[in-house]
């Protein structure tokens, strides 16, 4: 038996999304800017894909720009804002927990002498104080980049107060969605935010597309150049096929959203219930409450993340861990370090995170897997627990 | 998965000599500062061979691995013998590791040559 217990680092394509997409692939080939009637029935696609997009969000299809994933979206977000308002300030403002398409990006932008950034830091839950986002402002802001649901732990942050200050100082406000589109509602005419990031395959879309939806109004420059597609904000010949597997993946994702994430909220409680219960020292990570469905997060002191995951895999779980111990060095999550957890505290992290295939029997089998491998890394451990 | 060997996997699922030997002739230590994985080896020596050993690992697969490994390589071997276990010798018994988990063999044989060098000392 495999389960897979990883949804937040990609999920499985929906049938649907891949008969759409593969009767795209075969049939239709014409390039969405030809003014005939082979390229018009690529546009066509392409347009329908951009008004499901801009109707799960609340936003409008012109406000909508197909990228490659959400790693571009979050770069076209940064980039192009400090760029487009590089005349009035240069001054970035985010957190410590943001996904590295963000940070690592914000400290390019610094390092190039184009931002100056300030990180906010979060509270012991991955919380984010609006007040505290306010106190970083100063005269020369021009963006705040805040995640919606954290990726690792899957904490939300309050998006519509933080939107509410910025708008109040007329600062560009962009949240990496990528997490929460698809299994939260996000309604871009309520929340005040004027750039969303989104990926398709975090909602059983397909790999290697997303979008950044750009409020009207808001100043982004383009950072590539070309034949001027994407209104020229994103300039390249269309993935056709991608962008309308983005499409109906969100479609179907904005309608069973209300059922399935109740559904998973209640598997989600049942995991989390289960390992505090069963395994002594269990950390829940992340918010105890305001959290994404699907995310149940723990650090087990005396474990380290690499040995848990795989001692899960040769049991038979896909899981992941904040701790990737790639190339000899195991640097522990900066999103866990910033919520103050010691470093090796930090090292024995699992994520566990809920999709629509998961039953409630892979939860009970999880629980039942799970405690004895902690027991036996933890009586393997030098570390005293 | 990242590749182990079955060896690998099944040092990792079944150490082998577990634990810390009370009172023991040698005890030694070695980490591995870029991750933070660590390794206590304890052994007790009589007739000029290692009669007992134990370890215990705080870190990944491979770390956890190569120190069963290691143990059981070193268990019953004159002390000379011991002594000149190398990562090699771990590498080659657990049929490999992925390259950039080499490093935890060396780890391993870290440890088993302070405990041994302790125990030199000492008795």
């Amino acid at each position: 038996m495999r389960a897979y217990f990883d949804h937040a680092a990609t999920t499985p394509l929906d049938p649907e999304v891949a008969d759409a997409m593969s009767r795209v692939l075969r049939d239709v080939y014409g390039n969405p800017s030809s003014i005939y009637s082979e390229g018009q029935t690529a546009r066509a696609l392409v347009d329908q894909a951009r008004e499901d997009v801009a109707r799960a969000l609340g936003a409008a299809p012109n406000e909508i720009v197909f990228t490659s994933g959400g790693t571009e979206a979050d770069n076209l977000a940064l980039r192009g804002t400090l760029r487009a308002r590089a005349a009035e300030g240069d001054g970035l403002v985010t957190t410590a927990i943001e996904h590295h398409a963000v940070l690592d990006t914000a400290h390019d932008l610094a390092h190039e002498g184009r931002a100056r950034v300030t990180v906010v830091g979060v509270d012991k839950h991955g919380r984010v104080e609006p007040e505290a986002i306010e106190r970083a402002l100063d005269r020369r802001t021009v963006l705040v980049s805040v995640m919606h649901g954290n990726n690792e732990i899957g904490t939300l942050q309050p998006l519509a107060r933080i939107g509410a200050i910025d708008r109040e100082h007329g600062i560009t406000f962009h949240s990496d969605a990528v997490q929460t589109v698809g299994a939260l509602p996000l309604d871009v005419s309520r929340v005040p935010v004027d750039l969303v990031s989104v990926n398709a395959h975090k909602f059983y879309g397909p790999k290697g597309v997303g979008a950044l939806y750009v409020r009207t109004g808001t100043r982004i420059a383009t950072l590539q150049t070309g034949g001027g597609q994407e209104k020229g904000r994103r300039t390249g010949t269309e993935n056709v096929a991608g962008i309308v597997g983005l499409g109906v993946a969100l479609r179907i994702a904005a309608a069973k959203r209300a059922e399935e994430s109740a559904r998973q909220a209640r598997l989600r409680d049942r995991l989390i219930e289960g390992v505090r219960g069963r395994i002594p020292g269990a950390v829940l990570t992340g918010h105890p409450s305001e959290r994404l469905p699907n995310n149940a997060s723990f650090c087990f002191p005396g474990t380290q993340g690499e040995a848990l995951v795989v001692a899960l895999d040769l049991a038979g779980f896909a899981v992941s861990s904040g701790s990737a111990c790639t190339s000899g060095s195991t640097e522990p999550s900066h999103v866990l370090l910033a919520l103050g957890l010691g470093r090796e505290v930090a090292q024995g992290s699992l994520r566990l995170t809920l999709g629509r295939g998961t039953t409630e029997a892979e939860i009970d089998a999880l629980l039942a897997a799970l405690p004895p491998i902690v027991a036996r890394l933890r009586a393997v451990s030098a570390v005293p627990v | 998965m990242r590749v182990y060997s079955d060896a690998a996997k099944e040092h990792f699922t079944n150490p082998r000599n577990v634990g810390t030997l009370s009172e023991p002739d040698g005890k030694g230590s070695d980490a591995n500062p870029s991750c933070g994985d660590r390794t206590t080896i304890t052994l007790r020596v009589s007739s000029g061979r290692v009669s007992e050993i134990a370890f215990r690992t705080f870190g990944c697969t491979a770390a956890i691995a190569s120190a069963s490994q290691v143990t059981e390589l070193a268990l019953g071997r004159p002390v000379d013998g011991a002594w000149a276990l190398e990562p090699a010798d771990v590498l080659n018994a657990l049929g490999g590791l992925p390259p950039d988990k080499e490093a935890c063999a060396l780890m391993a044989v870290g440890a088993l040559r302070a405990a041994l060098l302790d125990a030199r000392v000492r008795t």
